[in-house]
């Protein structure tokens, strides 16, 4: 009987830690453009609630990381596991169905629909359509602007507008890792900072987030961790406080 | 000038056709919308689906529309298995191997209607098709009112389906912007092989009601997949409502044509004008 209880505070542990534990872990990946290697011998892990930020400059590998682990591209060696499961073989459909959605960088809209439109086909996977009215909600909650102009044609939007959008559109598909590439590429601070105001309220949701910068500075006071990619390896991984302090990225990003 | 009579028959003439050859484009603009495939076999499809009606006919004694029961089936498993097994595939090798293979069903259905029908010229002869209705004095074929009324149905039904389901969606998403469609959790594979099988939809729809309005061989496939071309690049792509007033622009072109310049010049006037519109307005009159 004791040693039943004892099972159970023990699982309840576990539950704890599973909570704070690692959502997705990276495993010595090597990914190829054709017979470009992009990716080399990469491993990274994402835990369970946190905001974990990816830094590096153009061509460092991040997007293709992110395709990776969307399934667009296929790792010609090492592991993606996804709640410990491995996920590197899987086609994108199959991996949102997941909880995995990724909002990429440029902003692709469906621009020739309405923004409502585009929220609706953001819940296409079966588990997400059941949670539509819910999500949507949600949604209009994070970015009001939405709801205002959901009957509208999704590119006379304004580039902020249209950056909420496809972050809404994510939302839709009820993720539990949202994988956001250069949200911010182009946009003028205020919508940035209203951009990741909106990112630490979805981290409050329970999403674990993983986003994409180039603009170190600002991404260690938004981020918990962060990794630094440098011609597609990983250069330094840290805390935000750590890699702050950190001399290589002073020297390198900070001019100091 | 050759022509005779008044101008006003061969408007509505062209008007009223019009809504056959948008019927006939519509599934070669879809196919070419969601996956950049310019269907060869488009017109030879539009044939088969007069030559079902035909046996269905010939051997039954259906009635062509309601034939449609048994060819809208058959049609759309016959378009869901080519994206799957050939086209799709093909798409892995390279660009132009789908086009190939395009040209080969082309031909397969060409030589395959030739040898079950002979080359003679068929055509779906039913008690009304042959039936005229009057507009003030003038007299027109009940069946270009058919083929009117055809293509308003199926481009409404069209339009309703790509904006309000889950599955027309997708479609739509995919012929915008592919890779933010996959990354939505659709997978694209299957939306294709559908777009394909709704073209067959609809190419089997268009077979029907040009039977029952001109004669056709084994052969009038290519003359088809002409007018459908026609037909996308004036009305431009994108849009079902482009695609239909495309047609009945390209049918009241060649009605007028055929009326200032005599039936023999019909075709070419419509393709000067075709010219014209890719020259100076490369996306179509309606196109984004």
């Amino acid at each position: 009987m004791t040693s039943v209880i004892f099972a159970k505070n023990r699982r309840e542990k576990a539950g704890y830690t599973m909570s704070h534990g690692v959502l997705l872990k990276i495993t010595n990946l090597d990914v190829f453009h054709g017979t470009f290697q992009a990716l080399w011998d990469v491993s990274l892990e994402v835990r369970r609630g946190e905001i974990l930020a990816l830094i590096g400059a153009n061509t460092s590998g991040k997007t293709t990381l992110l395709d990776t682990i969307s399934g667009l591209l296929h790792p010609a060696k090492g592991s993606i596991e996804f709640e410990g499961k491995d996920i590197s073989g899987l086609d994108p459909y199959q991996i949102v169905e997941l909880g995995i959605t990724q909002i990429p960088e440029g902003r692709c809209i469906f621009p020739d629909v309405s923004v409502l439109d585009n929220l609706i086909i953001g819940s296409y996977s079966r588990k997400a359509r059941s949670k539509r009215e819910q999500n949507l909600k949600k949604v209009y909650e994070h970015f009001p602007i939405l709801e205002e102009r959901r009957r509208q044609i999704a590119k006379t939007l304004s580039g902020g507008e249209q950056q909420m959008l496809v972050i809404g559109r994510g939302l839709m598909a009820d993720p539990k890792l949202m994988l956001i590439d250069e949200m911010s590429l182009g946009l003028a601070p205020r919508v940035i900072d209203e951009l990741f105001k909106a990112l630490k309220e979805i981290g409050e949701r329970g999403i674990t987030i993983l986003f994409v910068e180039q603009n170190v500075k600002r991404t260690l006071q938004e981020a918990d961790r962060a990794y630094i990619l440098e011609t597609g390896r990983v250069a330094l991984a840290g805390t935000a406080a750590e890699l702050q302090e950190e001399d290589q990225i002073k020297k390198a990003y900070f001019g100091l | 000038m050759v022509g005779s009579g008044d101008i006003i028959t061969p408007l509505i003439m062209g008007f009223l056709l019009g809504g056959l050859y948008a019927l006939i484009a519509m599934g070669l603009s879809m196919v070419f919308g969601v996956m950049r495939l310019i269907n060869l076999a488009h017109g030879d499809l539009v044939i088969l689906g007069s030559y079902i009606a035909y046996a269905l006919m010939a051997i039954l004694g259906l009635d062509p529309i309601l034939g449609l029961v048994i060819s809208l089936p058959v049609m759309f498993a016959l378009g869901f298995g080519i994206q799957k097994y050939l086209m799709g595939r093909a798409f892995g090798i390279s660009t132009e191997a789908p086009l190939i293979i395009a040209f080969g069903i082309s031909l397969i259905i060409q030589n395959a209607n030739q040898i079950a029908w002979t080359p003679l010229s068929r055509s779906l002869n039913t008690s009304y098709s042959l039936m005229s209705f009057s507009i003030g004095q003038r007299q027109f074929p009940l069946s270009y009112l058919l083929d009117f009324i055809a293509g308003i149905l199926v481009m409404l039904a069209l339009r309703e389906f790509l904006t309000r389901t889950y599955l027309g969606r997708a479609i739509t998403a995919a012929s915008q912007d592919k890779r933010a469609a996959q990354l939505m959790g659709i997978n694209t594979r299957r939306i294709y092989g559908y777009a394909f099988a709704i073209a067959m939809l609809s190419a089997a729809i268009a077979g029907v009601f040009m039977g029952m309005t001109f004669p056709f061989t084994p052969f009038s496939g290519i003359s088809f997949l002409t007018i459908a071309f026609g037909t996308v690049i004036i009305g431009g792509l994108g849009s079902m409502l482009g695609t239909f007033l495309g047609g009945i622009i390209l049918g009241m072109v060649q009605t007028l044509g055929g009326y200032f310049f005599g039936p023999a010049s019909q075709m070419l006037i419509v393709y000067i004008i075709v010219l014209l519109i890719l020259a100076i307005r490369p996306q179509g009159l309606f196109g984004r």
